[in-house]
């Protein structure tokens, strides 16, 4: 298996005439934090939607782990793990019942489903929550619930589409905690799309997006000094000013 | 992904739609209310007006509630087979749906587990049905009853599958209103539920026509004929090649080639 988590080759996707995303390349390796950052609009969620498997590209590759996303969908789709922007919680039932409803559509045996579900909710802390319905959680444990549902089949690649949206500081910065801990201590790759800067870090390696199209990508510290920002938020404001 | 592996989803997703059911108390309710207010109040009120002739499956003369109660299995179906697609359009406006298409799973299968799940559930409905309905003096043969889970169940998945294709070409829950304008109700009311064919065809051959060519009417007539233990061909291979073309279409309306989740826009 590829260390190449993620392989994005010339990815360009169209609404109509309006290029939502246009040649954009970019590679994950495996237990790598990655920050794609982008203002609203820059194409985040339609990328998310491609590498998931909502939106066919117009032109372009994906590899997840060396598998090809359009010729072999099912061997790569085993290996992501999903937290959308917009929760996908089925509401009515238990944090159980969805947790199982995922384990199943992925083909795990209801016996070792129940075992997972105790290790990742003890993980995020909510197993005194299994059997409550997510209606009655709020809005952070809702996240960690869908954030253990894409953990729950062992993925080595997490896509995290604004996770972090809708949610106080501290939470958020919990959440960040926890995914990062995930790429140092279990090796997976993650992408981490937000509009808020302070959620990454310098070290981190990043990609800045706007209109579909990449700006920059590298090290954020790196990316810094090339361009001369003092800091991140500095860099993405000169990045993505509109021209005068 | 092994045998075990698809039948484990087939499970989660049929275990999913019966939670989904056993929550919401309301809908099995009105699901069951709908049909007996027609047969308490309705074949009441038409059973002196419409004489009923001997035709098959019967074998004598039959009261007007007895020849409208495969009918009433019907708008049962017909109406949980469109309760099961707005909740489809319900779930891809909150995004539940994603969860669905983003499993490793073919698709395609995903899409017949989600069909078989929903038809299985709303057979509950019809033996709720069909058991308060001895109250109304409607007692078919006690293998009626064995047949009747087949035969309902061929009406359903096709049902399900126009549901399941509906959900793939509305946008917005808002069209749903005309679904129900343009074909719940035109397909049950143009259909053998309350009238047999017979006397459509005394009163408009054109209508008649349509009657004859709606497949909610062959859904009927195999439940009707199942239930006095009798086998209507027709009936059967209807529904089966309906089930087949809505099912195709909705396989292909839920293909990202075809942009199910496409915006005008997106960020």
């Amino acid at each position: 298996m590829s260390n190449i988590a993620l392989h994005i080759e010339n990815l360009s996707y169209r609404y109509g005439e309006r290029y939502a995303l246009r040649n954009l390349s970019l590679d994950i390796k495996e237990g790598v934090f990655f920050g794609l950052l982008g203002p609203n609009g820059a194409g985040k969620t339609t990328l998310m939607s491609l590498l998931t498997r909502l939106l066919k590209p117009a032109s372009g590759e994906i590899g997840v782990f060396g598998y090809s996303l359009s010729k072999h969908a099912n061997e790569a789709m085993r290996h992501i793990g999903v937290v959308f922007q917009q929760s996908t919680l089925d509401l009515d039932l238990s944090v159980a019942q969805n947790l199982e409803y995922h384990g199943a559509l992925h083909g795990i045996a209801p016996r070792e489903v129940r075992c997972r579900i105790q290790q990742e909710l003890s993980r995020f802390e909510l197993l005194d929550r299994l059997h409550d319905r997510v209606r009655d959680l709020n809005g952070g444990h809702r996240r960690r619930v869908e954030l253990a549902r894409a953990l729950l089949h062992r993925p080595k690649l997490l896509l995290l589409d604004e996770a972090s949206a809708g949610l106080d500081i501290d939470t958020r910065a919990n959440l960040n905690k926890h995914v990062r801990t995930l790429c140092t201590l279990d090796g997976i790759a993650a992408l981490w799309t937000s509009h808020l800067i302070e959620e990454l870090h310098s070290e981190d390696q990043i990609l800045i997006l706007n209109n579909g199209q990449c700006l920059a990508q590298g090290q954020a510290r790196i990316l810094q000094n090339k361009h001369k920002a003092k800091d991140l938020p500095a860099l993405f404001s000169q990045l993505t000013r509109p021209a005068e | 992904m092994n045998a075990l592996a698809y039948y484990y989803c087939f499970v989660g997703i049929l275990k999913r739609e019966t939670y989904r059911f056993l929550q919401q108390r309301s809908r099995f309710l009105s699901s069951l209310v709908r049909p007996l207010l027609w047969l308490a109040v309705f074949a009441a009120g038409f059973r002196s007006a419409l004489g009923i002739a001997i035709i098959p499956p019967y074998e004598t003369y039959i009261s007007y509630e007895v020849y409208i109660a495969p009918g009433l299995i019907g708008i049962i179906l017909l109406f949980n087979g469109m309760q099961s697609s707005l909740s489809m359009v319900y779930d891809r406006e909150m995004g539940s749906m994603r969860v669905l298409l983003t499993s490793p799973i073919a698709r395609a299968y995903l899409l017949v587990c989600k069909l078989l799940a929903t038809s299985l559930v709303s057979l509950f409905q019809v033996y709720a049905f069909i058991a308060i309905a001895r109250l109304f003096e409607i007692t078919p043969p006690l293998m009626g009853y064995v047949y009747l889970l087949p035969a309902a169940l061929l009406p359903a998945l096709m049902l399900s599958a126009l549901g399941l294709f509906l959900s793939s070409i509305i946008r917005q829950l808002e069209n749903f209103a005309g679904v129900m304008n343009f074909i719940v109700f035109p397909m049950f009311f143009l259909s053998s539920a309350l009238y047999p064919l017979w006397k459509m065809r005394e009163s408009n051959e054109i209508t008649y026509q349509i009657c004859a060519f709606n497949p909610f009417t062959h859904g009927i007539e195999l439940i009707r004929f199942a239930l006095y233990g009798q086998f209507n061909l027709l009936a059967f291979s209807v529904c089966s090649i309906t089930t087949l073309v809505f099912l195709a279409l909705a396989i292909i309306g839920y293909d990202p080639k075809h942009g199910l989740l496409k915006r005008k826009s997106g960020g």
